[in-house]
């Protein structure tokens, strides 16, 4: 059975009279298990197909089984649960919560499955360490580098174990040097712990750490390989 | 599970962030719960005064008056017309079944003389039983006796207050007053009493033997009248007895024809002041809820702010949301903010009420009574304020949806 399981979604935008089709009935299946980086021009859906795979938001048409369970069938707090407990989401822009310490915004998901406070302090802080922030724990997300809030926002998607982390474009605002950082960090959790990784990337080097590569165009997939690298 | 002291963590630093709103928000909280706590203190206190008074002037108290109610619908004055008399006294002791004492009662204002000191008071000449019918204790010395009343001795008892006035620090026991330069020698003095209802000092009194009173001091228009007759019934169930019993004598005694009005007035003491009592008890209540009207339009502010607060806060409720906040999870979040507001609001609240209610004692000199029952109502009102009014904003912000949420700017 597949991880995800993505049955011709589409999704179109209703912007006034005109509507914008953002996706093209598109299918794919990805493993357990699974590096994969999604490649594209900008505009051309790779976002708005993260976001549905990460059940933050719900196609227009199609059907959608993660983890063998059809997606539009499920209430908000199953959906909440699931993104809470199965995936972790490394959002494009970020999206810390202000005025929030980084320690603070990496414990939040871990305020929502019952983590003990104790735990949850040793756990983010653990996490924080392993994307390169050790001492920046006490800084608000407002006082870090456009880099470090990408990396604080990489170690809150780590920090619950989940199987499968959605990154959109974890690099975008990294140097080389903790980029690569950061993709060895995906490498060995992949490779170690089996979590599949799906990741949105402008940059072929990027995409080089994965073994598939999907690239879009115009909101549908135009080519799909696998077997690169490693 | 929700995790109560994250959401109660998250709850007081989004309050913290505004503080000024904060602030602003609970006043109408702080000012409803303080002007419910102080109006029922100064209301329970007003009706515990009224309380103090009616066991100050003696249970089961009727008093007869001279004059009629009302005449032809014009109301003519009670104690206009000088109509009882010694004899009426001494008929309804013995002849009304229902009544245990009686006490007349004759008297005025007039200068009092001890040394070089004066001072005006209320005189009263009555016999022993006036002690007993107004339930009236002595502080020190002796009553007179039936027989200085009959012999019309120029004795007298002292209130207090004028002992305090003439004698300072001196025992008035033997000591020789004048009033209206006729001497009296002090074989009493009465335990004090406090205020009356109307706020008139009862401790500023004489008593004499009314045979004095009626020849020497104040004189009568014909023998053995008397202003006022005091009377106790056996108990407060005999009272309307005691009533009847008396008008059917005095009517009988003063010749009053079936058609004519009465020519005197029974006046239930007890029962005028109890009702004054209950009214006042329902007055406070009232004003309590009035003050309580105010907690509500406090509820509404916080509504009003929440609504706000989650307008401002939408892309925080979509980041919570998308890694894994339930619905009960967000909906708690703002309910317990608001509940933060409206309970530190009602604690404010209690402290200023309560501080008020106290002052206003001190300033006024008004009794207030603060009873912690109606403390911790107004207490948990406020919870349920900041409950009530909080719901909708967090059902609100529960509906939102993750993805819009997050992109809202
Ligand atoms: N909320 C929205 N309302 C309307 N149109 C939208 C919305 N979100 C995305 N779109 C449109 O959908 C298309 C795909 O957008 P998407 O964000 O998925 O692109 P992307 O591939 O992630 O681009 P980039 O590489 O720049 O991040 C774009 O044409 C965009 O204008
Ligand atoms: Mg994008």
């Amino acid at each position: 059975m597949p991880l995800i399981d993505v049955q011709q979604i589409t999704k179109v935008y209703q912007l006034g009279d005109v509507s914008v089709k953002a996706l093209c009935a598109i299918s794919l299946k990805i493993e357990n298990g699974e590096f994969i980086a999604i490649m594209g021009p900008s505009g051309s859906g790779k976002s708005t197909f993260m976001n549905i795979i990460g059940c933050l938001d719900k196609p227009t048409s199609g059907r959608y089984l993660f983890d063998g369970s059809d997606v539009g069938s499920l209430g908000r707090d199953e959906l909440a649960a699931i993104r809470n407990k199965k995936i972790g989401f490394v959002f494009q822009g970020f999206n810390l919560l202000p005025r929030t310490s980084a320690l603070e915004n990496v414990e939040l998901p871990m305020l929502y499955n019952g983590v003990t406070a104790r735990e949850r302090m040793q756990r983010a802080m653990s996490s924080l360490k392993s994307v390169g922030l050790e001492g920046r724990e006490r800084h608000f997300s407002n006082q870090l580098s456009g880099g470090q809030q990408q990396r604080v926002a990489v170690a809150r998607a780590l920090v619950n174990n989940a199987p499968v982390i959605l990154a959109d474009e974890p690099t975008g605002n990294l140097d080389t040097k903790t980029s690569a950082e950061i993709m060895e960090l995906f490498t060995k959790l992949n490779a170690e712990a089996n979590i599949t990784i799906i990741l949105i990337t402008h940059e072929a080097d990027i995409a080089g750490y994965s073994r598939r590569i999907i690239k879009f165009r115009d909101g549908c997939i135009i080519n799909d390989e696998r077997g690169k690298n490693i | 599970m929700i995790n109560i002291p994250s959401t109660l963590k998250i709850s007081f630093r989004a309050l913290r962030v505004n503080k000024m709103r904060s602030a602003l928000t609970m006043l109408g909280i702080i000012i409803g719960v303080s002007a419910v706590i102080a109006m029922l203190a100064v209301g329970k206190g007003a009706s515990q005064k009224i309380a103090d008074q009616i066991a100050s002037i003696g249970s089961n108290l009727l008093i007869i008056l001279p004059g009629s109610t009302s005449a032809g619908g014009v109301r003519m004055g009670a104690g206009t017309q000088p109509t009882l008399t010694m004899g009426d006294t001494e008929a309804i002791l013995r002849e009304a079944p229902a009544v245990a004492d009686v006490a007349p009662d004759h008297g005025g204002v007039a200068q009092v003389v001890y040394g070089n000191q004066n001072w005006a008071t209320g005189i009263r000449g009555t016999t022993p039983n006036f002690l007993n019918v107004r339930e009236w204790q002595l502080a020190s010395g002796r009553v007179f006796t039936e027989q200085e009343v009959k012999s019309g001795a120029k004795v007298c008892l002292l209130g207090q207050t004028v002992v305090d006035n003439l004698f300072g620090d001196i025992d008035p026991i033997g000591q020789i007053v004048r009033i209206k330069k006729v001497p009296f020698t002090v074989i009493g003095v009465l335990a004090p009493k406090g205020q009356s209802l109307t706020g008139a000092d009862q401790d500023d009194i004489i008593l004499v033997p009314i045979t004095v009173a009626q020849r020497q001091l104040f004189g009568t228009p014909f023998p053995g009248m008397v202003r006022i007759i005091h009377v106790k019934a056996k108990s407060s169930e005999d009272l309307p007895d005691a009533e009847r019993q008396i008008t059917q004598l005095l009517r009988q005694r003063h010749r009053i024809g079936p058609k004519q009005e009465n020519d005197f007035t029974v006046r239930n003491l007890t029962q005028v002041m109890q009702a004054r009592e209950e009214s006042q008890r329902v007055t406070s209540l009232l004003l309590g809820a009035i003050a309580s009207v105010s907690l509500i339009v406090g509820g509404i502010g916080i509504m009003n702010i929440m609504l706000v607060s989650v307008t401002e806060r939408t892309r925080e409720i979509g980041i919570r949301m998308a890694v894994g906040a339930r619905t009960w999870d967000i909906r708690l979040q703002f309910i317990i903010e608001a509940l933060t507001l409206s309970l530190i609001g009602g604690m404010i609240g209690i402290i200023i009420g309560v501080g008020g209610s106290k002052m206003f004692s001190v300033f006024a000199e008004w009794p207030t009574i603060i009873s912690p029952f109606y403390v911790v109502l107004a207490f948990c009102f406020s919870g349920l304020v900041g409950i009530f009014f909080g719901f909708y904003p967090a059902y609100k912000a529960s509906l939102l949806d993750p993805i819009d949420a997050l992109r809202y700017e």
